[in-house]
């Protein structure tokens, strides 16, 4: 009953996670709302009894794609929008 | 441009990189007994890189270094990949378990907590290529910061 529950809040806070991505406007939020799904999704995967993909989704889904999301929002206009 | 962020930050990082390293080396070297591996350690600790990178926004002249340690990674797993032609068995020829040398120590029988110092090669292919991951995301991550000019290079 607890692994239902706690596998029904992972599931609800992905698909919330993975709505705001594209619901915000501010690309680097969406960055981070971005790494927060990643980091969920390997709650996910350590909740489905796969450790190693969950260890290799947080430190590459997390860290390394936010950081160079935040540089490519760097480069860039922050804001997104059609002038 | 300068993007150097705060005190509480830098702090923050300084306290947290070495732990975070630690752990990586911990994944490395008990590839063979736990979950993780050469690819995953190599990606934490290409991860404490990029807290380095983002929260100071400065970063040494490492680019060469970091190609180097990534092609002598990547040679030492070939050529330990070739080590088991050389002896007479298959390419990837485990040599190492049970001579009693480095992670040569022979597994008991049964149930066991799991003992380091076995596994022959698979530990020193996982070195390998956790030195070799480890540097390739540092040197992604070093190559970006600084085509996006948020990371200025010291000398």
């Amino acid at each position: 009953m607890i692994y239902f529950i706690l596998q029904l809040l992972v599931l609800t806070g992905l698909v919330i996670t993975a709505v705001a991505v594209i619901w915000f406007k501010d690309l680097i939020s969406a960055a981070i709302a971005l790494g927060a799904s990643s980091l969920i999704l390997s709650l996910q995967f350590y909740l489905l009894r796969a450790p190693d993909v969950a260890i290799a989704e947080a430190a590459v889904g997390a860290a390394l794609t936010t950081a160079i999301f935040i540089f490519a929002i760097r480069a860039s206009e922050r804001e997104e929008g059609y002038k | 441009m300068n993007w150097k962020m705060s005190r509480v930050v830098r702090t923050v990082t300084d306290i947290m990189v070495v732990p975070i390293i630690v752990y990586g080396i911990y994944l490395i070297i008990h590839g063979h007994l736990t979950p993780g591996g050469g690819f995953q350690g190599g990606a934490v600790i290409a991860s404490s890189t990029a807290l380095l990178i983002v929260s100071y926004g400065s970063f040494r002249d490492y680019k060469k270094d970091f190609s180097s340690m990534e092609s002598l990674g990547l040679t030492l797993f070939i050529l330990l990949a070739i080590f088991g032609i050389l002896l007479g068995a298959t390419m990837f020829h485990n040599f190492g378990a049970g001579t009693g040398g480095l992670f040569g120590g022979t597994v008991p029988e049964g149930i066991n907590p799991g003992y380091v110092n076995t596994g022959g090669t698979i530990p020193m292919m996982n070195i390998m290529v956790g030195l070799e991951v480890a540097a390739a995301l540092s040197l992604i991550l070093w190559m970006m910061a600084k085509a996006s000019d948020s990371m200025e290079v010291e000398a």
